[in-house]
């Protein structure tokens, strides 16, 4: 056994790369009348939220948060013994002609933003999807790059990058799992 | 649990409770799929699926059809009737052959009880019953579930009353298997020539008079009755029939507050149920027609690339 | 003691022969092929013994020795249907389910309701493995509307009437049949159903037919039938023989009949002795459809009591084949019948026997004696001079029901990978031995 988890993302430095994308999104669109955030369940969600609470403060827009399960677009579904609990998603707001930033929590081969942006299609067709990740890991296995990253954290293919967010989990943290300790 | 514990769905009397509410649950999603203006997802694509009606039924396998379509799944239909089927090939052939067709799921209605079993035995596609005879219909309940769910919130507790030709109504059975395991307190209605043997040894409440059996209820799941059983002799007119088993609009005053009235169609209007009834603000008839396609868009979801059963 | 002549022996075994009580270890003489002697072997006939040929001696030590066995109820589906067994296949089946005598029923295709048909079979059996009595119908064409040529078919040696698979529904037609089968002192069989109350039915009718919404018949359908029938034969004077009975309500009415001196007798199944109507649910196992229908286990239990208290007089196994085809269908699809010759000992040894409700003397009583003396065949006993009609069991060995092993032509048995015990060792029909293990 070796010490603890490999912490690469403390509390702070979250919040941190939080409030920075906040200012980028801003920036890139020139302000925050045409954005609308859509979360990927479930991490991306909570990240969503935030972002939404800095623009407020920043801005003071209330900017519209939508929660997105992509289970029903994924292209491995059948291929996976376990199946996904699907999840609602939850779009209440017209995407038409605005700029849509979605949030993940990390990204990693693309297939979870593919199948956002699959679904995304059937909502209607916004002006622009930028993509915003708190994590890029790398192994993308499609053409799909984030517009805002808070951290790249090169991994091994079988590494896990685990995201934990104080409102799921009970604090901020990011942090790498070898894969030679899964069975530790 | 995030999936099924058996890769068909054959009947609700031995689906345990867990698996229903797994089945509700993601019906709930996808009853917001079905409100979008684009009302398909790709989760099935590339997933072929054979309906295999051996009876005809014009809605059910139109919702099955729907259903499997939103899901972007290939679907073929096989539709003939039993009787046509006896004098040629064998029900194991047909299958087969449409089998060696590469198919992934069946959806099967057959006026045989257990026909929907024995072609798990037959080919290797997730099996849905959609109708077996006199035996199941667990899709139809699920739906009848999931609406009465969405009405109370719940189902453990409620009072459902399930009005018809209990010997015959493969609907009531499932509906009641389905109720019983979700806690729900299931009681029957019928004539008592149509109330089959040991019906007591489901362990609910049976009556054969409506009026009591109305009491204090909160859901009343009216069965179509069909005709020919008068001429079977089962009951002696149409006539006598609506008089003793037909719901009308006096006899809901002994219903509870805020109850329902469902029906799984299609409707005799003015033989087992007044028009008043069946287009009053309790019916939920319609409702239960679009959530048959929430229910039934799950229950394919749910199956589908399920290849092999739990241990 | 006189030792007679003879050319043949089994030695060793513990002798069964329920007509006189023999239970213990001893040897039967046999000569010409008929029974020669049983007897306790003394020093000086063991000498005489062994100077016969090796293969003239059977050893069956640790082995029962009882009557060759007789089953009275069996459908050999020849002519019409020698796909799913012939007269020969049939009696290589009871050879290897330890029967040396079986009755077959006339529903056949063409029926055996005239002298043709019975000298048909009897000419296919006389090379066979197994006896064969021809069973002839009460009426033209098993359709319960005119007398069969009855005096014909006795003439050329039916040994009793039945419409098996069809119940005589018209009760004039049938106070017919009892009247003019006095005149030959042969038993009228029935297979008691009342059809109008059975119409359309595929199992019997109770909460697993109400669980399952399969079509179900009441067992009151057998009871009315063997009511009538008690009747008839009160008015009669015939004797009636109630074939596969299965309801608690009639075994009722037979113990009745019976204490009143009627002469009515009965057998039942090993099925309905067994198996109830909670097995259908399970896998809708279409060989698990047949007629009269599985019953509850009220029933099931009362055909025991019935079996025990000699109400019931025999066992009959009803063995009716069907192909594979025919029941590879929807449970309702399938045609009513299982086999079930070569599991009978074996189920009834390890489902009464073995849980110490039959005796193996009374066991094999009602597989023997019993059911011969119900139709006067000349067999069932190891008396002196009958005929060398010998089974040889081994008694506690454990088998497996294995229907692709059957000699049958048929496999729709319920009883696929059963363990059972009790196997047959030898069948010798005529002091030849037809089956060995």
């Amino acid at each position: 056994m070796t010490a603890g988890p490999n912490i690469i993302l403390t509390d702070k430095k979250i919040s941190r790369a939080l409030t920075r994308i906040s200012h980028e999104i801003l920036e890139r669109n020139s302000g925050a009348e045409s954005i609308v955030i859509i979360g990927i369940l479930t991490r991306g969600a909570v990240l969503a939220k935030r972002i939404a609470a800095t623009i407020k403060e920043l801005e003071g827009v209330e900017v519209p948060v939508g929660l997105m399960d992509i289970s029903l677009y994924r292209d491995d579904v059948h291929s996976k013994l376990e199946q996904p609990i699907v999840q609602r998603t939850d779009i209440l707001f017209e995407i038409r002609d605005k700029n849509v930033i979605l949030i993940d929590d990390v990204l990693y081969t693309g297939r979870t933003v593919r199948a956002a942006l699959d679904q995304m299609v059937d909502f209607g067709r916004a002006r622009t999807i930028q993509l915003a990740v708190l994590v890029d890991r790398g192994h993308k296995e499609l053409p799909i790059r984030a517009d805002y990253v808070g951290a790249n954290i090169p991994t091994a293919m079988d590494d896990q990058v685990v995201v934990n967010v104080s409102e799921l989990d009970g604090k901020d943290e990011v942090y790498v799992k070898k894969a030679n300790e899964k069975n530790g | 649990m995030s999936q099924l514990s058996s890769r068909h769905l054959l009947g609700l009397e031995d689906t345990p409770e867990s698996d229903i509410t797994l089945i509700l649950n993601t019906a709930e999603t996808f009853s917001e799929v079905i409100e979008r203006t684009i009302k398909k997802v790709p989760t099935l694509r590339g997933i072929t699926i054979v309906n295999l009606f051996y009876e005809p039924s014009t809605r059910t396998r139109i919702s099955f059809e729907l259903a499997e379509k939103r899901l972007s799944a290939d679907t073929v239909n096989f539709s003939t009737s039993t009787s046509s089927v006896k004098k040629g090939e064998s029900l194991r052939d047909t299958v087969q052959n449409i089998e060696a067709m590469k198919i992934d799921m069946a959806v099967v209605r057959h006026s045989s009880p257990g026909a929907p079993y024995f072609l798990t035995n037959c080919m290797d596609a997730n099996i849905i019953n959609a109708g077996d005879g006199s035996h199941e219909h667990p899709t139809q309940a699920l739906l009848d579930m999931f609406t009465m769910r969405r009405k109370y919130g719940r189902l453990k507790g409620l009072r459902v009353l399930l009005v018809g030709d209990v010997k015959h109504s493969r609907v009531i059975r499932s509906n009641l298997w389905g109720l019983q395991t979700m806690g729900a307190d299931v009681a029957l209605c019928g004539p008592s020539t149509l109330l089959p043997r040991e019906v007591e040894q489901f362990g609910c409440d049976v009556y054969t008079n409506l009026d009591e059996a109305l009491e204090g209820v909160d859901v009343v799941n009216v069965m179509r009755i069909q005709l020919e059983r008068q001429q079977a002799g089962l009951f002696p007119s149409q006539r006598e029939y609506t008089n003793l088993f037909g719901l009308t609009k006096h006899r809901l005053k002994r219903l509870n507050k805020n109850f329902t009235i469902m029906h799984p169609g299609p409707i005799n209007r003015g033989v087992e149920i007044s028009s008043e009834v069946a287009d009053s603000e309790n019916s939920v008839i319609l409702e239960q027609v679009t959530n048959g396609q929430a229910v039934r868009m799950a229950v394919l979801y749910l199956l589908s690339g399920r290849k092999e059963e739990l241990a | 003691m006189v030792t007679n002549k003879f050319d043949g022996a089994i030695r060793g075994g513990k002798v069964i022969d329920p007509e006189f009580g023999f239970g213990k270890d001893a040897t039967i003489l046999i000569n010409d092929g008929k029974i020669a002697g049983i007897e306790i072997e003394s020093p000086e006939l063991k000498k005489q013994i062994e100077k016969l040929p090796k293969d003239k001696i059977v050893d069956a030590s640790g082995k029962l020795v009882v009557p060759g066995l007789v089953d009275i109820h069996v459908h050999l589906r020849e002519p019409g249907r020698e796909d799913e067994e012939t007269v020969v296949s049939g009696c290589r089946a009871a050879a290897a389910g330890g029967f040396t005598t079986i009755c077959c029923m006339p529903n056949t295709t063409p029926r055996i309701d005239s002298q043709e048909a019975v000298k048909f079979v009897q000419d296919r059996a006389k090379d066979a493995d197994a006896r064969v009595f021809v069973v002839g119908a009460i009426t033209k064409n098993i359709e319960g509307k005119e007398l069969a040529e009855i005096g014909d078919l006795v003439k050329v040696g039916a040994v009793a009437i039945t419409d098996d698979g069809n119940y005589v529904q018209n009760p004039e037609i049938m106070r017919r049949a009892m009247e003019y089968s006095r005149m030959f002192d042969i038993p009228v069989m029935e297979h008691a159903e009342d059809q109008f109350l059975s119409v359309g039915s595929v199992m019997n009718e109770s909460f697993q037919s109400t669980r399952l919404g399969l079509p179900g018949t009441p067992s009151v359908a057998e009871e009315i039938a063997v009511l009538r029938d008690i009747a008839l034969s009160r008015l009669t004077g015939a004797r009636i023989h109630i074939q596969h009975i299965s309801t608690k309500e009639a075994v009722e009415a037979i113990r009745t009949a019976k204490k009143e001196g009627l002469r009515v007798t009965c057998e039942a199944t090993p099925h309905h002795l067994i198996l109830t109507d909670e097995e259908i649910g399970k896998e809708f196992n279409t060989n698990l459809r047949v007629n009269p229908p599985l019953r509850s286990a009220r029933d099931r239990d009362a055909v025991i009591e019935g079996l025990i208290d000699g109400t019931i007089d025999c066992i009959a196994s009803d063995h009716a084949p069907h192909s594979a085809e025919e029941k590879d269908c929807e449970f309702d699809q399938a045609p009513p019948g299982m086999i079930g010759l070569e599991t009978t000992l074996g189920l009834i040894k390890a489902f009464l026997i073995d849980k110490g409700l039959l005796s193996w003397a009374d066991a094999i009583r009602k597989m023997t004696i019993s059911p011969a003396k119900i139709l006067d065949l000349n067999c069932g006993t190891l008396a002196v001079g009958a005929e060398a009609d010998i089974t040889i069991i081994d008694p506690d060995k454990q088998w497996t029901v294995k229907p692709k092993e059957f000699f049958s032509l048929s496999r729709n048995t319920p009883f696929d990978g059963y363990k059972l015990s009790a196997q047959v060792y030898k069948t010798i029909l005529g002091g030849r031995i037809v089956f060995e293990k």
